[in-house]
């Protein structure tokens, strides 16, 4: 399966192996990238399945309790069972936050990495601020994903726990990181002749690389057109109804007419869904898109054949449109849509896995390659 | 570097930024106190129902209404201004298989970045003005932002005058 480059051309080649030297920074931030998306879309489709579902199933159930003790004039039980539903919506809200800071500084770790050639900076030092960076990358979401465990214990702040200033510390990092690449673009650009980034990544016109770049961007174009569309036709109005239910439970359930209280309730569980599926949609073909547009820059390092560097971008995008598209059936098609919409997020880390195998097979040929040379230049 | 590539990638690093800093901002100073906020006024709202005190039912629920509007909009801020610089810079990358003249990619892209800022911005001046012009300005720079994509959209697909 694999395309041996011409090695005519030895220049580039060298050029490449530099880039792409065992430990540098772009090495680093791509690899630990693309594995901060791996390991976060996997934690999606784990939370999605075994946590998210059942969880907003509890968040449904306590609400009704809520109401149904308002209805029967218990005060105190209506507090305890807010306290349920303010404690099942923090273990989701933390579960999200963990897929999604994952895959967002995934992202943005494949993007420093193709902006490498253009910071000014001495290797060491882009070396150590992509050590900070996927440091602070991985602490942030681990911190996040902790919240709910740890709580406030031994916390000396009110109102703050440790797994939080563990996440904040970590995006602190991750800023700082991003600030010190900044820097050295800056001064990059401030050079009065600065050099002339040659960079094999950026000149590839591969077809696989094209077919990732534009179906990325038309993914990413239906994603805003759908967010405008939801955020013009139904997000007042969702907005409105979302206060207009809790009203009518509450003036339903203070003068104990539970038949009421039920058809809210049931109605603000329709509408919590109608509001999920939209948001998803929007987000996921979102970031499929800006996931597959950032692939296109790395198809050269994908050591596999041109043939099936295709199959496989046409598998991501294939699922990184079945995903969203499913998602918004959802309520029309319940389940079926649901499983098809998982099926379409499966391809997607199949076709992701794939091309991080053949940028590990790339890192070894060219490793083989540079441990051969040294060989012969001590011979 | 051309001075739309510049543009698109120097904006969009500028922009994560911006993005990253006020959410860490409002992760430390707004997050904790709206949610609790939104919990204590719902509570408060069943609570009163229990009570048979339909005002103060009301009056909580208002409360909630407000706090949860200011944090749909606090949340989308922070996801959309890094979201848009991911879409700058990778464009600004990208931006020499776009086939159109560098006077074309420059507006396309001057549009992008300025639609980038405008809409996220926007929205979170929703949650400290309630009028019209921050609605304005929020769909003046979705508008920009999908204008601008399909335009780059199109250029992708149109053959490349440097190749």
């Amino acid at each position: 399966m694999t395309d041996i480059p011409s090695t005519t051309h030895a220049g580039k080649v060298d050029a490449a192996r530099i880039a792409f030297a065992p430990m540098s920074a772009r090495r680093l931030l791509v690899l630990g990238g693309i594995g901060l998306i791996l390991l976060g879309m996997l934690l999606g489709d784990i939370f999605a399945v075994f946590v998210l579902h059942q969880n907003a199933a509890k968040v449904g159930e306590s609400l009704s309790a809520a109401a149904h003790a308002a209805v029967a004039g218990n005060a105190n039980a209506v507090a305890a069972s807010f306290q349920s539903v303010g404690s099942f919506l923090e273990n989701r809200g933390t579960k999200v936050d963990t897929h999604v800071h994952m895959i967002a500084f995934g992202y943005l770790a494949l993007l420093l990495a193709i902006l490498q050639p253009w910071v000014a900076l001495r290797e060491g030092t882009r070396k150590k601020l992509a050590g900070i960076f996927l440091f602070g990358a991985w602490l942030l979401p681990v911190g996040v994903f902790l919240i709910h465990y740890v709580g406030l214990a031994y916390s000396p702040l009110a109102a703050i726990g440790w797994a939080s200033i563990f996440a904040d510390f970590g995006g602190a990092l991750v800023i700082v990181a991003t600030l010190g690449y900044l820097l050295g673009m800056g001064r990059h650009l401030r050079e009065r002749q600065h050099a002339v980034v040659e960079d094999g990544l950026l000149e590839d016109r591969s077809t696989a690389g094209r077919t990732l770049l534009a179906g990325g961007l038309a993914l990413v174009l239906l994603g805003f057109l759908h967010g405008a569309y939801y955020a013009g036709a139904d997000l007042y109005r969702h907005e409105a109804l979302d206060y207009s239910l809790l009203w009518e439970m509450t003036v339903t359930a203070a003068a104990k007419n539970v038949q009421a209280v039920d058809k809210a309730l049931g109605e603000y569980g329709r509408l919590g869904g109608e509001k999920a599926v939209n948001i998803a949609a929007h987000a996921h073909a979102i970031e499929l898109g800006v996931l597959a547009m950032l692939l296109a820059f790395f198809q050269p390092y994908v050591r596999l054949r041109d043939a099936w560097k295709r199959r496989w971008a046409w598998v991501l995008l294939i699922g990184s449109l079945a995903l969203p598209v499913f998602v918004l059936l959802e309520l029309k098609l319940g389940l079926l849509a649901g499983g098809i919409a998982d099926v379409g997020g499966l391809l997607v880390i199949i076709a992701l896995l794939a091309m991080w195998i053949g940028i590990f097979r790339y890192t070894g040929e060219i490793d083989a390659v540079a441990a051969v040379q040294a060989a012969g230049g001590r011979g | 570097m051309s001075a739309a590539r510049r543009l698109l990638i120097v904006g969009g690093i500028g922009l994560a930024l911006l993005g990253m800093i006020y959410g860490v901002w409002y992760a430390v100073f707004a997050e904790h106190q709206e949610l609790d906020g939104m919990s204590g006024s719902l509570t408060a709202g069943f609570r009163a129902a229990a009570d048979r005190n339909a005002g103060a039912a009301q009056s909580a629920l208002q409360q909630y209404r407000e706090v949860k509007y200011a944090y749909d909009r606090h949340v989308d801020v922070h996801g959309h201004w890094i979201g848009l610089a991911m879409i700058l810079m990778v464009l600004g990358i990208g931006l020499d298989r776009v086939g159109f003249s560098e006077q074309t990619k420059m507006l396309l892209s001057s549009g992008l970045v300025l639609g980038s800022f405008l809409f996220p911005l926007g929205v979170l001046l929703q949650t400290i003005r309630h009028g019209p012009a921050p609605q304005v300005a929020a769909v003046a720079g979705s508008a920009l932002v999908i204008a601008t994509l399909a335009g780059m959209t199109l250029g992708l697909a149109l053959p490349q005058r440097n190749d």
